[in-house]
């Protein structure tokens, strides 16, 4: 299109002439095949990346333009402390409102990557002179971000296969679900970027590797910073890439270019990442970081050895030389991991890491961990829903890249296998995943298609040719040689590309259902259908915040499960004893003892706290399944876990949990359970059913009568979902 | 066996001498860089052990950057030999270029981290 318009100012000929000038004209505008086919795939990326872009904005359609979940929202508080007290109060922030009475240091224990993209793009915008609120920058920096993501598909495509599979790379990931899931307008969490610079340093990397060029090297550190400001799995890298050098190493694949690219990358990008405080020393420190190191200095030894053998030029001299030197390395190797390990230096792993060598691990050991849904193994169907025909193409994708082996096909096999393995034992890091099986897809897509039209096309060009002086096309040759034996082959190849066609297709309708119906989801504003299939909007997560924000004192500290800590404070402005930054074991404890107590126990916790009010959410009167009550037994484990005052079965009625007549006595009597049902009995909520139905578990509930002594309910919604209690001053002794 | 592994080692260095010498001297002179920095690397660490690693970003830092130019100058001393055949089509003041631009980041860095 370009073309045509930039052509149109010599056509200024007298009119009755312009018939027979236009031909000529229109002959220049014809273009090369070479310069066609850049224009299709120029113009196919960008409506891929307008359509990244595009089916993220569900969530603004069906609700608002907000901010969705629990973490972002402390991500959108912390950019607004950015955007307005600038760049270095935010680095010496110290929260007094979160993990009171501890408080937070902000600026050493985030990844500051996040917000400080978003803040740039918001100048960027104001300088630009576009009055955006930089509420919209956060809630469409996430799908800014994928599209970028699927430039960066494009050309990690084109390095590994062809510029084709990289074109069908970013079809793939555009709109892939599991991308999606943590990707939608709104989700301003720190994957939302650091997928883009996952993807972006694995794609530098590689490129290193190809050309073994130390600019390539420099550029896969910066994206390796820029990765470890983002988001914490920039572990994964760290030890991914010194993983594909040692697979290199033991397939004898070692070469030059390998060597400049890993060392380069790894001493800047190491230095690099020491620049951002949470981070610090842990590169030299922490055991998650040793591997990438072991594999330093194994590569430097390997070099000094490669030379070695090349300047001595005789094997007898070199296999002693080999003797001497391996032993001393491997003895000062050991010796210095030992020292490290025994003088405490070197820290052991830490228990992420464990779970995710061992899924089990969690469970038994870190009850913290294991409470949060995304921490959970993954099952099956979950991997079909986020990735649906990708599943089975990924396996043709990997035969493929074995079949034509390269550094950078091993890479690409690399990161597919093990991430494939993560996202197996934890649900969220399907994300991870998601580029890996979209590359190696994209390349069973790609050379599938390939293959089929070349069938059909020599086809085409071989029976008009047959009878000219012979296939000039190899690919004709080839086809023609394959023709005798197999008459229907065009047929079949067509029918096959019909089939691979409509296979896309459904591709791209499940990915737009499943953005639809289950990730544009807020989570903070709840839709149901009403019973004459309307849609009813649950407002009442802000509804309380706000009442918070304006009906409590500014210095009130208010206590709720560990989920809704940041919304309080982003939103209703208030200091909370714990947060979702769970940091502090015994502090979260301390709040899930207090809960599961009698009321008296609890005031006596919760006056120790300075704790003004209580926040929990029920569901019991509309059907919200999340509440407080089905996740009461985690706050039972987790208190008990470091108070064993609290035990676990003096919940459970013959290890059920249950809250009608029939459960435990302390389960009827604890904090809990009265603030959760206070004033529940009198309630009718579903016709035909007895007062006090709990509709998200479907029972009549056991204790009706429920009577609190040392807190007043203070708040409840519009839909009960969340209930607000003030507690009462001590009383007076005369 | 100590004798003969000795009169081994007296041998190979021996040889290695000789073979060295056939060096051009564009990369004795990167070698020279290059046996300069891990002489310093080695010597703060020595000093480390001795006096204690209390400001461990100084300490890294100068660690580092020792290591950081030793392992950059190997990577152009690849590049420039005229033997390795992967690095044929790269001028050597291409790869020259890298490496200064290399070591720029990287001692800029250093400085943001000395404290």
């Amino acid at each position: 299109m370009g073309a045509k318009t930039g052509s149109s100012p010599p056509v200024v000929l007298p009119p009755a002439s312009s018939g027979t000038a236009l031909f000529p004209s229109l002959n220049t505008l014809k273009l090369k095949t070479k310069q066609q086919e850049l224009l299709i795939r120029v113009s196919i990326l960008a409506l891929v990346y307008v359509l990244a872009f595009a089916i993220r904005l569900f969530s603004v359609l069906r609700y608002e333009s907000m901010i969705h979940e629990f973490d972002p929202y402390f991500n959108y508080r912390t950019t607004l402390f950015l955007t307005e007290k600038g760049f270095y109060e935010f680095w010496n922030w110290f929260d007094s409102e979160s993990w009171y009475p501890l408080g937070r240091i902000i600026g050493g224990t985030l990844y500051p990557g996040l917000m400080v993209t978003a803040a740039l793009i918001y100048w960027t915008l104001r300088f630009l002179r576009f009055a955006v609120h930089i509420r919209e920058v956060c809630v469409l920096t996430a799908p800014f971000f994928a599209s970028n993501t699927t430039i960066v598909a494009y050309f990690f495509g084109k390095e590994i296969w062809d510029s084709g599979a990289g074109l069908v790379a970013a079809a793939l990931i555009a709109i892939c679900p599991g991308y999606i899931s943590r990707s939608v307008a709104g989700s301003y969490d720190n994957e939302g970027v650091a997928i883009f610079a996952l993807l972006l340093t694995f794609y530098l990397f590689v490129k290193a590797v190809n050309t073994g060029s130390l600019a390539w090297a420099l550029a896969s550190a910066f994206g390796y910073f820029y990765m470890v400001s983002a988001w914490g799995g920039y572990v994964f890298i760290i030890n991914l890439v010194p993983l594909y050098v040692l697979v290199l190493l033991v397939t004898g694949r070692y070469s030059m270019r390998l060597y400049v690219a890993y060392n380069c990358m790894y001493v800047l990008g190491m230095l690099l990442a020491m620049q951002i405080r949470f981070v610090g020393f842990q590169h030299v420190q922490s055991g998650e970081h040793m591997a990438a190191m072991g594999v330093f200095f194994l590569l430097q030894v390997f070099y000094f050895l490669d030379w070695v053998k090349f300047t001595l030029n005789d094997p007898k001299l070199f296999y002693s030389f080999l003797r001497i030197a391996l032993t001393c390395a491997i003895s000062v190797g050991s010796l210095a991991l030992g020292v490290g390990m025994a003088t405490g230096y070197i820290s052991p792993w830490t228990g992420r890491f464990y779970s995710l060598l061992d899924p089990t691990y969690a469970k038994d050991h870190i009850p913290i961990i294991a409470s949060v849904s995304e921490h959970q193994p993954t099952a099956w169907s979950s991997f079909m829903f986020d990735f649906h025909i990708l599943l089975f193409l990924f396996p043709a994708g990997l035969y493929f890249c074995f079949k034509r082996l390269s550094d950078a096909t091993i890479f690409i096999v690399m990161y597919g296998l093990t991430s494939m393995y993560f996202a197996g034992v934890m649900v969220r890091l399907i994300l991870v995943a998601a580029p890996a099986v979209c590359l190696i897809s994209s390349i069973a897509v790609s050379a599938t298609l390939k293959n089929l039209t070349m069938l059909i096309r020599a086809k085409n060009n071989a029976t008009p040719m047959g009878s000219s002086k012979g296939a000039s096309l190899k690919a004709s040759a080839k086809a023609s040689s394959f023709d005798q034996p197999l008459p229907y082959q065009r047929n079949v190849a067509i029918a096959l590309l019909l089939g691979a066609f409509y296979l896309l297709s459904r591709y791209a309708i499940h990915c737009t259902w499943v953005t639809s119906e289950a990730y544009s989801s807020p989570s903070i504003v709840l839709a149901a259908r009403g019973a004459h299939g309307g849609r009813v909007i649950f407002d009442d997560y802000r509804e309380a915040y706000f009442w918070l924000r304006k009906n409590t004192p500014a210095d009130a500290k208010i206590m709720s499960w560990w989920d809704y800590g940041y919304q309080i404070t982003a939103m209703g402005n208030r200091t909370v004893i714990v947060d979702n930054n769970t940091w502090n074991n015994t502090h979260i404890a301390t709040v899930g003892r207090a809960m599961s107590s009698y009321e008296d126990e609890a005031y006596d916790i919760m006056k120790s706290l300075d704790v003004d009010y209580v926040l929990v959410v029920f569901g019991g009167v509309t059907g919200y399944s999340s509440d407080d009550i089905n996740k009461f037994l985690w706050m039972v484990r987790i208190g008990g876990g470091v108070f064993p005052v609290i035990k676990e079965p003096e919940y459970l009625v013959n290890g059920e949990y249950r809250v009608d007549k029939g459960a435990a006595p302390k389960m009827l009597n604890c904090l809990m359970y009265k603030l959760s049902y206070y004033r529940f009995g009198e309630v009718t909520t579903e016709y035909g059913k007895p007062p006090g139905y709990d509709r998200a578990r479907g029972v009549e509930i056991g204790n009706k009568d429920v009577k609190l002594e040392y807190l007043e309910e203070a708040f409840t919604t519009s839909n009960w979902i969340i209930r607000i209690y003030k507690v009462k001053p001590p009383k007076n002794r005369w | 066996m100590a004798k003969s592994t000795s009169s081994d080692v007296l041998t190979l260095i021996r040889s290695l001498r000789s073979a060295y010498a056939a060096t051009p001297t564009n990369l004795k002179i990167i070698d020279l860089y290059v046996v300069f920095a891990i002489a310093t690397a080695v010597i703060q660490v020595v000093y480390m052990g001795i006096v204690g690693s209390f400001p461990f970003n100084s300490f890294l830092s100068g660690v580092l950057s020792c290591v950081g130019t030793a392992v950059l100058a190997v990577c152009l001393r690849i590049q420039v030999n005229k033997e390795n055949k992967e690095f044929k089509d790269l001028p050597p003041e291409r790869a020259f270029a890298d490496f200064v631009l290399c070591n720029l980041v990287l001692h800029l860095v250093i400085m943001n981290f000395l404290g």
